[in-house]
């Protein structure tokens, strides 16, 4: 099962080196990292989509809470769940099929970053799903390079993890 | 008015501080700032022979005292030497503050003769660790080492600082105390918990203790006895437990697990309820348990993350044992448990009868007569491999103190550690037991214990075998054997006396009673070389 993880820790030298050392010796699976300052210059907050059973999750929380650094770990509940991810995507564009890409960032709500004579480079934030469509939409054009960022997630409604 | 010192002097100070009196250590070039300062301080330095070894002599140390006890480094392979015996404390939960040198800040990263990245490199091993690179944050970061190294589930804590930052000036006051918003260790039990602990005591009919190491960590070594006699439940102990219970005690059944005696692991396999304190459920102590679904578990602990780890808990505890078990004294009941009991301690009162090999002395037998002859204020450090296990489970203390590398199975630890403990409670009678084997990773501590006066006894359960290996290949591979021959050790006794140490020979148990008491009543160093056969199992 996939669960989201948001942690709070100290913005000190060597905590990501930590969080990612602890997950690779107790063998836990990443999928996704992302990492970024809080409001609180001195509080980073690390989004973590890791793969794991019930137990291995409980474990991942409680290890986790061990490291000095970090300051509060939450599993994010998936149906309270607001995730989002970057994906900037590079493709093969002749003049003649600018429309045609022009369009599908329309529907899927992509916004066009850069373009040049042979190529144009859309921009969408979404959740995985959206994100998915979206590659799948631009296939057919020769995508030349993609990156995506981790998740960024947090929680619906009024409940939040602050310091 | 505003008086500067080197942040070499300031680390001096902030161990005065701290109230150390002793540190284990070796040095290098890193660290001859702080080696430097040192030279003026009423702390005693002791130099051990090897690295690895001023972690384990710290590590016994910490174990007697119950604080924080310092082992010191130098850069580069003095760091990287160390690892062994930061990983050994971690296993077992032992407070030690780790200082190494480092290279110059400027030369970080470039590669340069004795670096290594050793925050990096004892990551996985540590509680925490800082690379120390403004002077000015010295005081409040060894301040926040000790703190983080000695509450909460104890461990080692590593300072790594850089040369020209120990030759920096600052100004120094040593703070009170620390806060670390990050870091809150709990401390008492909640009360609906200890309310469902005493109730599900209550409704046992066979309840069981298992005493771990933890206990002496929270220094509730006397609230166990105290509540196991209030409740009437019978108590058998992790390898890390070794010497909480007094072993003549009604209640005490020994040690569990693959290497432990029949009686506690059969205890284990018939209780209807037991009862984990400041025991994390290693895989050596109790694979037997996990297939009992009926089983209740109460599990006290104060590291949450061993609670439900290794074991579905019914009802778990998160807390300091002493505020725990001094909470759960408050309202436990009596208890009756006679039946039982005595059924166990039928169990216990069992001889087995042991197979007798022709050569040599029954290390059993020899045990045996150790725990006979050894005045009550003792420490027994055992090693690794055969001759641990023939010592956990043969000693019996009655107010002693057992020690041992139990998570980590560091051969090589117990004369170091010995040592160690030696040198924070130089009253008692420190005797460390190791195997041939064991004996040659360590030897050179002898040196040590002659320098510095400490005087350490040694036994060396000889076979000229690794025993627990020989005895694996012997189950398990078919008999074949291979790697395991020690030919080429040297004798023992000769080689002590080399360093000017006595020493005698045990080739049969007729001539161990006057050799141990000769080992006891020497003011100085001694040791013992008693011949094992070499087909001697570990379970005896």
């Amino acid at each position: 099962m996939r669960h989201t993880i948001s942690i709070l820790v100290e913005n000190n030298a060597g905590v990501l080196a930590r969080i990612s050392g602890l997950f690779a010796r107790r063998g836990y699976n990443i999928h996704s990292l992302a990492v970024g300052v809080t409001d609180n210059d001195k509080v980073s907050r690390i989004t973590i989509v890791a793969e794991g059973s019930d137990y291995t999750l409980e474990q991942i929380e409680k290890q986790l809470n061990k490291l000095i650094d970090i300051i509060k770990v939450r599993s994010l509940p998936a149906d309270k769940l607001l995730a989002r991810e970057l994906v900037l995507v590079k493709v093969s564009c002749k003049p003649a099929q600018r429309s045609e890409i022009i369009d599908i960032a329309e529907i899927t709500t992509a916004k066009i970053s850069d373009v040049s004579p042979e190529t144009m480079t859309l921009e969408l934030s979404g959740n995985q799903y959206n994100i998915a469509t979206f590659e799948e939409l631009l296939r057919p054009y020769e995508i030349i390079e993609i990156v995506r960022t981790g998740t960024v997630a947090m929680q619906k409604g009024s409940g939040g993890l602050r310091v | 008015m505003s008086h500067k010192i080197t942040a070499a002097e300031a680390l001096v100070k902030c161990l005065e501080a701290e109230g150390i009196k002793t540190i284990f250590g070796y040095p290098g070039a890193a660290i001859c700032p702080f080696y430097n300062k040192l030279i003026d301080s009423k702390i005693e330095h002791i130099l051990v022979r090897h690295e690895a070894n001023a972690g384990h002599a710290a590590n016994g140390y910490a174990r007697l005292t119950g604080k924080p006890a310092v082992c010191v480094a130098t850069s580069g392979p003095g760091a990287t030497n160390l690892i062994t015996a930061i990983a050994t404390a971690f296993m077992d939960s032992i407070p030690m503050v780790v200082i190494t040198g480092q290279v110059c800040t400027d030369q970080i990263g470039r590669d340069v003769f004795q670096e290594a990245d050793i925050t990096g490199a004892a990551q996985p091993f540590v509680k925490h660790s800082y690379l120390i690179k403004d002077a000015a944050l010295i005081p409040e970061t060894v301040k926040k080492a000790f703190y983080i190294a000695g509450t909460g589930r104890p461990g080692p804590v590593l300072l790594d600082v850089p040369m020209d930052v120990q030759l920096q000036e600052i100004e120094f006051s040593y703070p009170e105390s620390v806060e670390i918003s990050s870091y809150k260790p709990k401390c008492e039990g909640n009360k609906l918990q200890i309310k469902r602990v005493v109730e599900t005591i209550k409704e046992a009919g066979k309840p069981l203790i298992c005493a771990g190491g933890g206990l002496f960590n929270a220094g509730a070594k006397d609230l166990l006895q105290s509540i196991a006699e209030t409740a009437n439940i019978p108590v058998i102990c992790t390898m890390m437990g070794i010497s909480l219970m007094p072993h003549d005690h009604p209640l005490f059944l020994g040690m569990i697990g693959m290497h432990g005696k029949s009686a506690p692991n059969q205890a284990i396999s018939e209780c209807d309820l037991l009862i984990l304190l400041g025991a994390r459920v290693g895989d050596r102590a109790v694979t037997a348990i996990k297939n009992r679904d009926d089983l209740k578990v109460i599990h006290i602990d104060i590291d949450p993350a061993e609670i439900g780890k290794n074991l579905p808990v019914s009802v778990p505890v998160v807390g300091d044992l002493k505020a725990v078990l001094t909470q759960l004294s408050e309202v436990i009941e009596r208890g009756n448990n006679v039946e039982w009991i005595s059924y166990l301690q039928d169990l216990k009162a069992r001889k087995s009868t042991p197979e007798l090999h022709k050569n040599g002395v029954n290390p059993a037998a020899f045990i045996d007569k150790l725990s006979r002859l050894l005045p009550g204020k003792c420490v027994v450090s055992a090693d690794v491999g055969q001759n641990q296990i023939w010592t956990a489970n043969n000693i019996k203390l009655n107010g002693g103190r057992f020690i041992t590398s139990g998570g980590m199975g560091t051969m090589g630890y117990s004369v170091p550690a010995a040592i160690g403990a030696k040198s924070a409670v130089p009253e008692y009678e420190v005797i460390a037991v190791c195997g041939d084997g064991s004996f040659q990773m360590q030897s050179m501590e002898l040196a040590t214990m002659l320098q510095h006066g400490i005087n350490v006894k040694v036994i060396i359960m000889a076979n000229n075998r690794l025993g627990m290996v020989r005895e694996f290949q012997t189950n398990n591979y078919e008999d074949r054997q291979t790697a395991v021959f020690l030919d080429g050790s040297p004798d023992f006794v000769k080689l002590a006396a080399a360093y000017g140490i006595e020493g005698e020979y045990v080739n049969e148990i007729s001539e161990a009673e006057k050799a141990l008491k000769n080992l006891i009543k020497s003011d100085k160093p001694y040791i013992l070389q008693v011949k094992v056969d070499e087909n001697e199992k570990s379970v005896i």
